[in-house]
């Protein structure tokens, strides 16, 4: 009887090509996403060295990490310098022959919404981007991460990367999520009980009842902070729920194909006995709506909580919170909605009902920048725009938008805000921007009652 | 293609704190170019210039030492280059005229970075680094031999990996080591073709 394997080692097995002297191994790469951020860098750099994408037909790239997203965008952003990266981004693209999707291209989007929305991402594929949440689209059943410019270049010319086999983990949520909780609030929960530093090294498995009930589109929201928990990647085993999301999209197969795709695809699951160097279990019923308190995610708290005793002074310094604060009814300045994390049509459906009717505080900047134009024209055909606008959030064209800082458009120089990314580092949404990270539920209730908030609390009327 | 690395004769710059992440090397803010180039002005914009974007150098901050004004090396602390992976702080590094940094241990991901484009991330113990720091004269780094030689005369080794030595001398960078594995690709992509092939997004490649 063959030895029992974890769902990891099913696509680390099935995906080596050679052992090195090394000890690492040379792994194919089946799919490869750039942005225009590093993009253009990889694909001038590869140029330059006389060297070819060795198949263009599996590399996409997009634009949406500097593009702006305010309406009647073109290719001038606020970033300075930005221009450069988008022009020089799309003649690279189009030198190498790869599929761009442009700036006002109706598939443009943030990279790890639109691979899934487009079927690029399927299970037991390896995808990587030089982007480190790239293991969102792990969600599919796949092994997908991040990578350095360099990385990128040599698996664009040799379609492999060079990678040392890193340890595997298995996260369990056991039982049921209780009403109003979400993807968000389970990864922080995982953040806050183990730290930044708690998957370092390991490629994680999520698995438990919790996360097998959830849609896809949560599913990505979970997988999407495995990097910060420190993780190589995060995935989930794909069942019909991935299969469903699938089926029909634009680069999914079809036909015999398709099933035969899913018939392999069936296979891609941990085998009852299979062994993982650590494994975690944290019952769903105990999760409560988390926000962060700190400057790393793992500083995280349940919204009935306290800044811990222990909290690093550095920390407390820069968000301007003491020891034993209570969370909920810290005053903001701002909430933002969007990100590679939470900025799907199932999260603007979800903030939007809570939101219909109601207005944000007087004075709190709010902005949702929709994940995809894809994104952005089905919220539109719902109305959801209107309940945003009529709220008082700005409504925007998609992109990464304000979820980082690239010296262009930013939050107030020291403001507070709720936001639904994934990173609360110093500086991160703008100079000395106090982030606080939370579902998109929590951040539309933050954003009517002006101050920190439990969605669960929000009356009608 | 990186410039083949054999011996290093230079003086040393101490910059021996634990945890000098890839943010410091080079702050986001100074990553306004795509190439790998322009980047020297931003290495350690943080620590090196009075204000933040500013341009007036700290006289404190050791880059800012005339003595280093040359200084080919690095000595650093514990988990040199940890956080983000960009590889800016490397082509920042290397195009401010550093080729080599000697710390106690590197983040990983900063270290593969440091060997594509021919710098050499030397491990070291820390009290090793503290007596070549005190010693303030320049050192040879000898990549064949594997050996730092002080100016005292004293040699102290260090480990390095067989494939990356190779690399490193003969500025060799991973994608030629891998095409040397171009058969093995294509045999792989040939059974892997009949056995998946929705992945093969190409008509006929
Ligand atoms: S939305 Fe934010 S975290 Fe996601 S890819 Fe864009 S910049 Fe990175």
């Amino acid at each position: 009887m063959s030895k029992p394997r974890s769902l990891f080692e099913k696509l680390w097995d099935g995906h080596i090509i050679a052992g090195l002297s090394s000890g690492s191994a040379l792994i194919a790469i089946d799919r490869i996403f750039l942005h225009e951020r590093t993009g253009a860098a990889a694909l001038n750099s590869l140029a330059e060295a006389g060297r070819k994408v060795a198949d263009p037909s599996r590399v996409f790239a997009v634009m949406d990490h500097i593009v702006d997203t305010r309406p009647g965008r073109s290719d001038q952003t606020l970033m300075p310098g930005g221009q450069a990266f988008i022009t020089e981004t799309r003649a690279a693209s189009a030198a190498a022959g790869i599929t761009l999707f442009d700036v006002n291209d109706p598939d443009q989007g943030i990279v790890h919404v639109i691979s899934p929305e487009l079927g690029i991402i399927l299970p037991g594929c390896t995808l990587i981007a030089p982007d480190s949440h790239t293991c969102t689209q792990g969600a599919f059943g796949a092994l997908a991460w991040g990578i350095g410019s360099s990385e990128a270049e040599h698996a664009m010319a040799t379609g492999t990367v060079r990678l040392s086999k890193p340890k595997s983990m298995r996260v369990i949520f056991g039982g049921k999520l209780r009403t109003g909780i979400t993807a968000k609030d389970m990864i922080l929960t995982l953040l806050a009980r183990y730290g930044a530093a708690g998957g370092k090294g390991h490629a994680i498995e999520f698995a438990g009842e919790a996360v097998t009930a959830l849609d896809m589109e949560g599913r990505m929201t979970l997988c999407n902070m495995a990097t910060e928990f420190s993780a190589m990647s995060g995935f989930i085993a794909p069942d019909e729920t991935t299969f469903r999301y699938l089926k029909g999209r634009r680069y999914a197969p079809v036909g015999q194909n398709w099933d035969k795709a899913v018939a392999c695809w069936r296979h891609l699951n941990s085998d009852p006995d299979a062994a993982f160097d650590q494994e975690i279990i944290i019952n769903a019923e105990e999760i409560t709506a988390m926000v962060s308190w700190g400057t790393s995610p793992g500083q995280s708290v349940g919204i009935d909580g306290t800044v811990p005793d222990d909290a690093p002074a550095a920390a407390l310094k820069y968000i301007a919170l003491q020891k034993g604060e209570t969370i909920k009814h810290i005053p903001i300045d701002a909430a933002f909605i969007g990100s590679c994390t939470n900025s799907r049509l199932s999260d603007l459906r979800r903030a939007s009902a809570l939101l219909n009717g109601k207005k944000v505080a007087h004075g709190i900047k709010a902005i949702c920048v929709p994940g995809s134009s894809q994104v952005k024209r089905d919220a539109e055909a719902e109305g959801i725009d209107q309940i945003f606008r009529n709220a008082g959030f700005e409504w925007r064209e998609s992109g990464c938008s304000m979820c980082f800082y690239a010296g262009g458009e930013s939050f107030a120089a020291g403001s507070r805000v709720i936001s639904t990314t994934n990173r609360n580092f110093e500086s991160r949404q703008g100079p000395g921007v106090k982030t606080h990270i939370a579902s998109p539920e929590t951040v539309v209730a933050s954003a009517i009652a002006g101050k920190i908030a439990d969605p669960r609390e929000l009356t009608n009327g | 293609m990186a410039e083949p690395f054999s011996t290093l004769i230079s003086l040393p710059m101490p910059l021996i704190r634990n945890n000098v992440d890839t943010d410091q090397i080079i702050p986001s803010r100074e990553m306004k170019t795509t190439g790998k180039t322009g980047l020297a002005e931003g290495l350690f914009a943080g620590w090196r210039y009075e204000k933040i974007g500013g341009r007036t150098p700290a006289p404190d901050f050791v880059l800012n030492d005339p003595k280093f004004t040359n200084s080919q090396i690095i000595l650093g602390g514990e988990n040199f280059g940890c956080g983000s992976s960009r590889e800016h702080a490397v082509w920042a590094l290397l195009e401010y005229g550093f080729r080599a940094v000697i710390a106690p241990s590197f983040a990983p991901i900063f270290a593969g970075n440091c060997v594509r484009n021919g710098i050499l991330p030397a491990v070291l113990d820390a009290a090793a680094i503290d007596e070549i720091a005190a010693t303030k004269q320049p050192l040879t780094i000898d990549l064949v031999a594997q050996m730092i030689k002080l100016s005292t005369g004293e040699q102290k080794s260090f480990p390095i990996e067989d494939e990356i030595k190779t690399m490193l001398l003969e500025g060799l960078d991973e994608i030629d080591l891998s095409l040397k594995l171009a058969g093995d690709i294509s045999k792989w992509q040939k059974n892997d073709r009949a056995a998946r092939p929705w992945i093969y997004l190409g008509a006929n490649i």
